[in-house]
């Protein structure tokens, strides 16, 4: 009983925690470009992995100061959002999709190659270069602190705290963007975009628009992932986590404003709590080495998530919070 | 060719070091050959400490193979004797090599041996040897994505989950073959078989049912992602993360055929994958099913119309498509080992070849293909060998771009 009400302890931290609120920014940008606008965006952690290792080779390489690698990383983000956005996004939905998957794993292996090593430092990845960013804090980051029987150091709290910050910003800026003139277009582009060619409005740049911005976004994520963990490794950027934020944004509701957090809050509960849960029926020898080692428990939770993504898609696919009606999910 | 190769992590498999897992001790061993020479016997190594005291000093027996047995774990150097190599086989580098043997582990020892059949003026061109290695790659990828291909044109489906039938192949051959015992020719049959039962699991149990219920492209594709997730990351906890070769065909030597050179096995898969190519080509244009799967494609509700059993259609492509998915599994596992994820990293590739020959075309899907595993392959000639897949994918965003109908496809299906 006491392992359960710890092993629910960890989930709650880790729903609250900084990768909660990563896996949260990324799946407000997936809402902006596939919930709202229609677009299959399956790259969104190449972003991330651009916002990332923005800030740790502008700072740790370059020795450039921790704000010019944060523009540096949007920039990149905005870069590759154009780069890809300009030959798809006159296309069918499957290519932007195909593209976006097929960059993102690409651009992992080239930051992991050898020949990218004296930038990128190869597999082994870059770290020290969160000091900067830890030296803002208002609070001393060198003490542990304690919030509702969770134990915090400080410099976590700070990136959770910057993180969940980001997150209510990118909510109020979706909320603000929606219920604007800019909303109502790319909703209709999602809804029927011949009609709204047929009103004289230019498609293909409000798809770009959106791409770029849910882009930007994923960047941010990833800036606080790679602060969280104080390193930038390539295979932290893992195809697999674009997939986790769309289960987030799927499970939350898509097309609405609170639906990717509340999903990544929830998700991220869930993962770490069969984590914490699945460790402890080990270790106690309720599940037997044999069926399941302590080893492959890594590998439960992308099983679990692939079966919600199924699961959700068949018979729920607007989510807790969402609207059947609103969900795109039968376009071309 | 350079070789010297002798792999680590094999231990249990290679007969002949079998008996040496049976002691938990410390050990390093080797083996050293090359393509050219073959195994080379009598060649002294010596293994020291740190320290500078000797450990042990072996020669290789017949097969090249040599193993000193250590004192426990730590650092040792292994010096290999160059002055007894064989003429025309060079050391690639230092004599010596440091190495560090963690408590109870057999570590294997790469030393690097060049024969001379590299840089030498006769023998392999390097371009010819790389354009028919991405011929064979081609192939592969082709037999692959056949399934790929006509699974989108006959359903719509974007299958993203096609590689994990790849992956299947070849792991229920390497059960089958390295568990079972059986030999590889039987166990790869088997795996096809293996892999249509679970292409036809996937249309009866899950797309079929989908279908029905008005499920749409974008949900569909979605849930082909979460499938691809669910299989893959299972078979890492079945399979493990370890990469294996099969029983069968290891270790060859490539034989000599003047501008090139290729293993046989090599070769045997290629022409085992043109022969599977070219009797799908002719079911698809001589049989009943192969019209009435290009007629499913092209226009699926006139084929409904006209007779045709368009479930039943569907669920032979599904079957053909997982057979030859698994197939083309096992002769990638043959050249590159089973792993759990080579379907999925074969997978953008099969993407690529079929985005160039036009999505929902076979014939299309066989031309893409062979052209990005040549152009992945002949990339290697200027950028390094570890980013060739990134050159598959630059290669597909650059067609998206310049003719993203593909090859054969036309102008109306992209929309």
């Amino acid at each position: 009983m006491a392992e359960l009400i710890d092993a629910l302890a960890v989930a709650l931290k880790a729903g609250l925690g900084f990768q909660a609120a990563f896996f949260a920014l990324l799946a407000i940008g997936l809402n902006i470009q596939f919930g709202y606008t229609g677009l299959l965006n399956f790259g969104q952690i190449a972003f991330a992995m651009l916002g990332g290792y923005g800030i740790a080779i502008s700072v740790s390489q370059w020795g450039l100061p921790f704000w010019v690698g944060v523009v540096i990383g949007i920039a990149a983000a905005v870069v590759l959002a154009l780069l890809l956005g300009i030959p798809t996004l006159r296309l069918r939905a499957d290519y932007l999709a195909i593209a976006t998957i097929a960059a993102a794993e690409g651009l992992r292996l080239t930051f992991r190659s050898v020949s990218a090593t004296p930038i990128t430092a190869g597999t082994r990845g870059l770290s020290g270069f969160s000091d900067p960013f830890v030296e803002l804090a208002p609070w001393d980051t060198a003490q542990r602190y304690s919030i509702l029987g969770t134990r915090w150091s400080g410099a976590d709290l700070w990136v959770t705290f910057v993180g969940w910050v980001l997150v209510a910003l990118a909510c109020l800026l979706v909320w603000l963007l929606v219920r604007s003139p800019w909303g109502r277009v790319v909703k209709s582009i999602r809804e029927d975009e011949d009609a709204v060619r047929a009103l004289g409005k230019n498609v293909y740049v409000y798809k770009m628009q959106a791409l770029v911005l849910g882009g930007v976004l994923g960047a941010l994520g990833g800036m606080v992932y790679a602060l969280g963990t104080a390193s930038a490794t390539p295979d932290q950027y893992q195809n697999a986590n674009t997939f986790l934020a769309y289960a987030a944004l799927i499970l939350g509701g898509a097309a609405r404003v609170l639906g990717p957090v509340i999903g990544a809050m929830i998700l991220y509960f869930i993962i770490q709590f069969a984590d914490t849960g699945l460790r402890t029926l080990i270790s106690n020898g309720i599940i037997p080495e044999n069926v399941l080692s302590a080893t492959d428990v890594a590998q439960i939770r992308f099983v679990l998530i692939g079966l919600g993504l199924i699961l959700l898609l068949i018979f729920r696919p607007q989510g807790i919070f969402g609207d059947r009606r609103e969900v795109m999910l039968d376009a071309r | 060719m350079l070789v010297g190769l002798f792999v680590a992590g094999l231990t249990a498999l290679v007969p002949g070091a079998a008996h040496a897992a049976e002691d938990a001790g410390e050990r390093i061993f080797g083996t050293l050959q090359t393509s050219v020479s073959g195994p080379i016997e009598g060649i002294s190594v010596e293994v020291a400490e740190m320290s500078g005291a000797e450990v042990d000093t072996v020669e290789t027996d017949e097969q090249g193979r040599w193993s000193v047995d250590l004192p426990g774990p730590g650092q040792y150097t292994v010096t290999v004797d160059a002055g007894d190599l064989p003429e025309g086989v060079t050391l690639n580098g230092e004599p010596s090599r440091t190495v560090t043997v963690d408590e109870g582990r057999q570590q294997g020892v790469i030393i690097g041996l060049n024969d001379g059949s590299r840089n030498s003026g006769g023998g392999s061109i390097r371009w010819v040897e790389l354009l028919v290695s991405g011929l064979r790659f081609g192939l592969l990828i082709a037999m692959a994505a056949i399934g790929l291909s006509l699974i989108f044109g006959t359903t719509g489906l974007v299958n993203f989950a096609h590689g994990e039938l790849v992956t299947i192949g070849a792991i229920a051959a390497w059960f089958i073959n390295v568990g079972a015992g059986v030999p590889l020719i039987p166990a790869a049959i088997l795996a096809m078989v293996v892999g249509a039962g679970i292409g036809a699991l996937n249309e009866v149990a899950l797309w079929r049912p989908l279908r029905r219920r008005g499920t749409g492209l974008v949900a569909a594709l979605v849930i082909s992602i979460g499938l691809s997730l669910l299989l893959r990351y299972l078979y890492q906890v079945f399979y493990g993360g370890r990469s294996n070769a099969f029983a069968d065909y290891r270790g060859q030597r490539s034989v000599d055929y003047g501008a090139f050179s290729m293993t046989n096995k090599d070769l045997t898969s290629m022409v085992v994958a043109l022969v599977v190519l070219v009797l799908v080509a002719l079911m698809l244009q001589r049989t009943t099913m192969g019209k009435a799967m290009r007629a499913v494609s092209d226009n699926r509700d006139l084929a409904a119309s006209s007779g045709i059993d368009v479930n039943r259609v569907i669920l032979v492509v599904w079957m053909v498509g997982g057979a030859l998915a698994a197939l083309g599994g096992v002769l990638l596992g043959l050249s590159d080992e089973v792993q759990w994820d080579m379907g999925f990293r074969l997978l953008l590739l099969m993407f690529a070849g079929v985005t160039l020959g036009g999505l929902g075309t076979a014939y299309g899907a066989l031309i893409g293909s062979i052209v990005v595993g040549v152009f992945v392959q002949m990339s290697t000639l200027v950028i390094p060998n570890d980013m060739k897949y990134v050159g598959g994918l630059l290669l597909l965003i650059v067609i998206l771009i310049v003719r993203p109908q593909g090859i054969l496809g036309s102008r109306a299906r992209i929309g």
